[in-house]
């Protein structure tokens, strides 16, 4: 991490990454936006409200519905040497450009024998929890980083959508940058000045010695408050953030799982073939004595989701039920609270 | 019935005022090349040197030839998998080119890509493109880039985008196109028309067999040419060119020719009836360019058949280098992943642990 701070305000995860994508725009010609109602309309979620005012049409590319057709330009303008920043209105669409991604943007590097290189950023949300349905509510980013050549980032926090973003538009390689829904409004702490951090690295956001929630993007934001309310009744929480998905930082995660003993991954995509089973699998091989208890994973329900609020619900995994999957790994290994709390 | 399969008939190959015999000789031998280049190609992969699919140019020498003369230096080629003998005549080494085909460290790509995926930067052939319309997009985001990087002008960058007959049906093909012809786009899509999308005729594939129409709907013109006929196809290209560098509107060109072999060097092409392969053994390009030129005075026989071992004695010396060359050292196998060193990224090999046990 790289910082020149010289103090910090508290701002909403959406303005980190309007005031980052202006700053990026202003430091570096060779920086251009590009995607579906990112200009005049601001963005469906509006992240790039006023760039288009400010930097013109040139650096703020308003595309027709073409998700092919534009990533694979921005591609095309990454191999000469543009850092386009692409915007994908939910990670649903990403499906559509899905070759251009996988099949060009990942392998030019490595199949052109390292002649070229793709600085290409995709900004996209995903997450669940709108009632938008079962098209508009995946959380696919396992796809992604699932493929080499390609890096996967999901920031949980203002701040970190700030030093990822930089980081990602500063890096040489092609990055899915994954955002959610339901973190634009959360506010945090943002330092001022420039911030990049290092693709790759995972963070421990809050210590703990009983138990390890091991998550990323949304899904952090209700560990640290199941947490908290652990805390209160007498656990101590540890808190992995994991930052990368691709490249995925194995050691943080064992060494975690070699202090708490006990890991719990809270996770937003789909259980089967998911994050938490590369988590398990990690765990099982570098920490495997250390375990007092098998890894368990808080993810969501294999089905299609459903529109209506109480089936939604049920399938999204949730802090009621995080709260009760790392309670059950502590009874099955009968955990003493009032030890721990030291009372 | 459409008949796509006749070529637009430009007086076969009959040299225009103002083309140096000089030229007409080079761009004899450069054909020549390709032909001695290809057959060795695939009589190599019957040999079990070259593994993979193998798309040969036999049958395209003539477009090869003549798209290559009219793009400058500074333009940008991205081309089909059927790439071979575009690299070379764009500047690749031979040897480097078959050795690619080898899997060779010493390929153009370091034995990366193979057949498929040859790309020099330098040269500025921004790739082959395994995936059929995949280069698509790139190219006219690479159009997209000089756009946002120069002002029209007849000495500017333009993009010159292959692809062949089948792949006018896929999504990229038209979304490219929009946004092409929308944003007004300095390139150049080349559809290399040989009446097959591997075995399948065009007017089984296309509702508009006519291709270079196929731009219509953005607004984007074609035009159609004897891809048999080098110079035809050479001035087409020229002018698509001067309009994309100019005017910064995109165009097509459709290049007529025929296959004369299957669609990759295993496909025996069951599918053509005797008619349909005995008239593209008629249209062969490399023997007609040649009788052409004999019978203009530009070549004789002798000079011809001279050019003709020349190229069969430069082949044999890529397949020397080729065969001679080091494969790719293991341990080399994580190298091109990423452009930059990065924390944890993935380095096992299989079966290795991922983790340190401690």
């Amino acid at each position: 991490m790289t910082t020149e701070s010289t103090g910090s305000r508290v701002i909403t995860y959406r303005q980190a990454l309007n005031e980052t994508l202006r700053a990026e725009l202003s430091r570096d010609e060779n920086v251009f936006l590009i995607g579906e109602e990112i200009g005049v309309f601001e963005g469906s979620y509006k992240i790039t409200a006023g760039l288009l005012e400010e930097f013109g049409p040139k650096r703020v590319v308003d595309t027709p519905i073409a998700e092919e057709g534009f990533v694979g330009i921005a591609i095309g303008s990454a191999m000469l040497g543009l850092r386009p920043v692409v915007e994908i209105m939910t990670i649903n669409f990403t499906l559509i450009a899905i070759d251009q991604i996988v099949n060009h943007a990942a392998k030019m590097r490595s199949m052109f024998g390292g002649q070229v290189s793709v600085p290409l950023v995709i900004r996209t949300p995903g997450g669940g929890g709108q009632q938008l349905a079962a098209t508009h509510s995946q959380n696919l980013e396992v796809w992604y980083a699932h493929i080499p050549g390609l890096k996967v980032v999901a920031p949980s926090s203002p701040a970190d959508a700030k030093a990822l973003l930089t980081a990602a538009i500063r890096d040489d390689d092609p990055v899915l940058f994954l955002e959610n829904l339901a973190l634009y409004n959360v506010k945090g702490e943002v330092p001022d000045g420039e911030q990049i951090a290092e693709i790759g690295r995972a963070a421990v956001l809050r210590e703990g010695t009983d138990v390890t929630i091991i998550s990323y993007s949304r899904g952090v934001v209700t560990a640290l408050e199941v947490a908290a309310q652990l805390e209160d009744e007498g656990v101590s929480v540890e808190v992995v953030d994991l930052r990368s998905l691709r490249p995925l930082d194995r050691d943080a995660i064992v060494a975690s799982a070699k202090k708490t003993s006990r890991v719990v991954v809270f996770e937003d995509d789909l259980l089967s073939y998911g994050i938490g089973a590369e988590i398990s699998a990690t765990i099982s091989e570098g920490a495997f004595d250390f375990l007092d208890a098998p890894v368990r994973r808080v993810a969501a329900a294999e089905v299609p989701l459903p529109y209506s609020k109480p089936l939604e619900l049920a399938a999204l995994p949730s802090a009621a039920t995080l709260h009760q999957v790392v309670t059950e790994i502590l009874d099955d290994t009968r955990f003493s609270r009032q030890e721990a709390a030291g009372v | 019935m459409v008949n796509t399969k006749n070529p637009v008939k430009s007086g076969r190959s009959a040299p225009r005022p103002g083309d140096s015999a000089e030229t007409l000789r080079t761009y004899y031998e450069q054909m020549s090349l390709v032909r001695a280049f290809e057959l060795r190609a695939s009589e190599m992969y019957a040999r079990a040197k070259i593994g993979g699919y193998c798309h040969l140019n036999l049958g395209e020498e003539a477009t090869v030839v003549g798209l290559m003369a009219a793009l400058e230096p500074r333009d940008y080629l991205f081309t089909t998998y059927r790439d071979h003998g575009y690299a070379i005549v764009r500047g690749m080494n031979p040897d480097a080119v078959m050795a690619e085909l080898f899997g060779k460290s010493t390929g153009v790509v370091g034995g990366r890509g193979g057949s498929m995926h040859m790309f020099d930067m330098d040269l500025r052939m921004l790739g082959g493109y395994g995936i059929v319309g995949g280069q698509i997009p790139p190219a006219t985001g690479a159009a997209f880039a000089i756009h946002y990087r120069s002002e029209a002008g007849p000495k500017t960058e333009a993009v010159m985008c292959l692809l062949g007959d089948g792949t006018t049906n896929i999504g990229a093909f038209h979304e490219s196109l929009n946004l092409a012809g929308l944003w007004d786009l300095p390139i150049v899509y080349v559809i290399i028309n040989n009446g097959l999308g591997m075995g399948t005729p065009v007017d089984k594939a296309s509702a508009e067999p006519d291709l270079y129409k196929r731009g219509s709907a953005y607004r984007i013109p074609g035009v159609r040419v004897d891809g048999d006929d080098p110079i035809a196809v050479r001035d087409a290209a020229r002018d698509a060119l001067k309009r994309a560098r100019v005017e910064r509107r995109p165009s097509i060109v459709e290049a007529m020719s025929f296959r004369l072999k299957g669609h990759s060097v295993v496909d025996p092409a069951r599918y053509r009836s005797a008619a349909d392969s005995a008239e593209a053994q008629k249209a062969d390009p490399v023997p007609a360019f040649r009788a052409h030129l004999i019978s203009a005075g530009v070549l004789t026989e002798t000079g011809a058949e001279k050019i003709d071992a020349a190229a069969e004695a430069r082949v044999d010396v890529a397949v020397a280098f080729a065969d001679s060359s080091p494969n790719p050292t293991v341990d080399q196998l994580f190298a091109y992943v990423y452009a930059t060193e990065v924390p944890n990224a993935p380095s096992a090999f299989p079966g290795d642990r991922v983790v340190a046990l401690s």
